[in-house]
């Protein structure tokens, strides 16, 4: 497929802008800037980035608990999610719920997500929502490969495909469930035969080329809108880090990585772009400064914000009710 | 004033919000043509069509999870579980999801659903169509939890429940589906979080949900034949709770006994307990009694049942022995 100049730029910045935003997400949580859990999105740019191109603003993603790279896939606010990462008040949610719970409304963001394959629900029950109401969007579900082994996959898939919603169940299949490998947590090698059982169609593709996963998204999406139903997208990509940061990835073989490395897909799209005419260095650089400058905004933001303060903790669980403190 | 049962009373609910709302939607197992398992949604298929009112696989996990991510993007689903024993399929949907979006995503998205869930015993359901779980739904920060024993509540409630901005877990007791009763011509919706006093009394007030609501005004019926004065009140809601109606109540009776149909252990009676022990410790006249179903999963044979579930003779009896 050729693309237009600018979509290849467009998907270049998102791509960036994640793999950016997580080494510093890295050395800000090594420092000790950054409390809890990071789950990094490294060397998984190109599927939010494929698929979030083929979105509009008023489609629905849900995500995962590594979702720092869907909601900037999405146009999440990046100094708002680096302030959450930071646990401050300026943050997308007012310091409550931190790196695994980004949630934009006004972006479709449902939301990343603690629990593993609760998103498929929640895409099916927006699909859901989307046709009931007679509007064209769509629901990009973001998952992993060990999460299709949750009961919520079956439920969901099944009925996405009865109901022929509009929703695209897009497989990250990087590997790995936390420390277990794809050939000892399923019998099967592509994830995308699993549509087979529910009618949809599955497709598999090289989730570290941007440029396949947008085709695919394309697709699936046109689909979606037209009332076709549900398809199931297989990105086969490659968790460069740990689950989480401070988990080594020993179970890792180092031929395996060093195998995926050379697929890294920052590179892979760099080279692109240059080989294909159509960017000059410098305008390659120009677009990196100003990713790398917009990070250390984020970071400068966050640095920069207040921590809640004490009371908010008894506030939003419901509209209408605050509940007590304790003095202290 | 007009008769109605507690089942059709519940369906005028939904109805009345759903001539209104073309976003209020029901989805659930066989709630379709067929009309609910306990024929609560009969008719409205026909009145509304396949696109409002929608069978669904048996899965309840995705009926709940499908009622958080539209109620997130605009519907007001009514999911209904055939028992509310099933929630154990559907717990993640609810605890980690539906209860928590507004709170860990700092108040960015509303979740209003309501899940219906007919629960309690009496019909020879057994161990697993049978249990009264409402205080796992009241642990959980992020969830109101309803629990109607009259018609008219019934019908209120429901009203104030697809009204919410939260998700409502609407109990029901399945044996009281057939109950008639008294039903205001003018329809107001009942606010989450005010009791009622079902009975006015001076010498001991009994805090009931549920059928115990109507077990516990039996057994009031014949106290006060031997000069004991009790008062019942229904919470209607259990969270939010209408502390305040509990509490001065029983500034005034000095003695308190709370009737639910759950096991006894963790149970939403206990909290009940606890939260009257710590505010109203100092007026109480005797030790706060409980009276709830024995600490077993619910037999399948009728007298067996029938043992194992509270009822009038046991408020009777704890009342006499607060009394004494």
């Amino acid at each position: 497929m050729k693309l237009d100049k600018a979509i290849i730029k467009d998907m270049y910045i998102r791509m960036k802008r994640i793999r950016e935003f997580e080494t510093k997400a890295m050395n800000l949580f090594a420092e000790g800037a950054i409390p809890g859990f990071v789950h990094l999105y490294l060397g998984e740019e190109a599927v939010a980035t494929g698929v979030c191109q083929a979105l509009n603003d008023a489609d629905y993603i849900t995500s995962t608990h590594r979702g720092h790279g869907h909601i900037i896939a999405k146009g999440g606010d990046l100094k708002y999610m680096m302030a959450e990462l930071y646990g401050k008040e300026t943050g997308y949610c007012k310091g409550k719920g931190g790196s695994m719970h980004i949630a934009d409304a006004t972006k479709g963001i449902l939301g990343a997500n603690g629990i593993v394959g609760a998103g498929h629900n929640l895409a099916v029950g927006a699909g859901f929502s989307a046709q009931y109401r007679g509007t064209d969007q769509v629901c990009v579900c973001f998952f992993g490969d060990a999460s299709t082994n949750q009961g919520t996959f079956h439920e969901s898939m099944n009925l996405a495909s009865i109901w022929k919603l509009p929703v695209i169940f897009v497989c990250e299949n990087n590997g790995y469930g936390i420390s277990m490998s794809q050939a000892r947590h399923q019998a099967i090698k592509d994830i995308a035969d699993r549509g087979t059982a529910y009618g949809i169609p599955g497709i598999s593709v090289d989730g570290n080329d941007v440029i396949a996963v947008h085709e695919a998204a394309v697709e699936a999406v046109k689909r979606a809108r037209n009332g076709q139903g549900p398809t199931l997208i297989e990105c086969k990509t490659y968790r460069q880090r740990g689950h989480f940061e401070g988990d080594a990835g020993k179970y890792k073989p180092t031929e395996e990585q060093e195998m995926w490395m050379k697929k890294d897909p920052m590179p892979r799209i760099e080279k692109y772009m240059r080989d294909s005419d159509l960017f000059t260095a410098e305008e390659l650089a120009d677009l990196q400064d100003s990713v790398v400058k917009e990070i250390a905004e984020a970071i400068e933001f966050a640095n920069a914000s207040a921590y809640p303060e004490l009371s908010s903790a008894v506030k939003d669980i419901y509209f209408d009710i605050v509940e007590e403190v304790r003095s202290r | 004033m007009k008769k109605m049962t507690y089942g059709e009373a519940i369906r005028e609910g939904m109805r009345i919000r759903m001539l209104e709302d073309e976003n209020v939607c029901i989805f659930g197992e066989d709630v379709g043509a067929f009309g609910g398992c306990f024929g609560v949604t009969a008719g409205l298929f026909d009145e509304f069509g396949d696109k409002r009112v929608r069978d669904t696989p048996i899965s309840e996990g995705v009926i709940i999870g499908c009622a958080v991510g539209s109620a997130a993007t605009g519907l007001r689903p009514i999911a209904e579980l055939m028992f509310i024993d099933f929630l154990t399929v559907g717990m993640d949907q609810l605890v980690n999801q539906a209860a928590k979006m507004r709170y860990m995503f700092g108040g960015n998205i509303s979740v209003p659903m309501v899940v219906r869930l007919p629960g309690g015993g009496g019909v020879s359901a057994a161990a697993q169509h049978s249990q009264s779980l409402e205080a796992w739904l009241t642990h959980v920060p992020g969830l109101k939890v309803v629990y109607p024993s009259t018609p008219q509540d019934a019908l209120g409630l429901m009203l104030s429940a697809i009204d919410d901005e939260d998700p409502v877990m609407f109990v029901e007791h399945k044996a009281m589906y057939g109950m008639k009763g008294d039903v205001d011509d003018v329809i107001v919706p009942i606010k989450l979080g005010v009791g009622d006093i079902k009975r006015a009394g001076t010498d001991v007030t009994v805090v009931a949900t549920g059928k115990m609501v109507h077990d516990a005004l039996k057994a009031a019926a014949k106290l006060e034949q031997e000069g004991i004065s009790v008062e019942v009140i229904d919470p209607r809601t259990l969270y939010p709770l209408d502390k305040q109606m509990i509490f001065n109540s029983i500034e005034k009776t000095t003695r308190v006994v709370i009737a639910t149909e759950e096991v006894k252990r963790g149970s939403f009676a206990g909290e009940l307990a606890a939260m009257i022990s710590e505010a109203c410790f100092f007026n109480l006249d005797a030790p706060i009694k409980r009276v709830n179903a024995l600490d077993t999963p619910i037999p399948f044979a009728p007298n067996l049942e029938n043992f194992v579930l509270p009822n009038d003779v046991d408020i009777y009896n704890a009342v006499k022995e607060v009394m004494a």
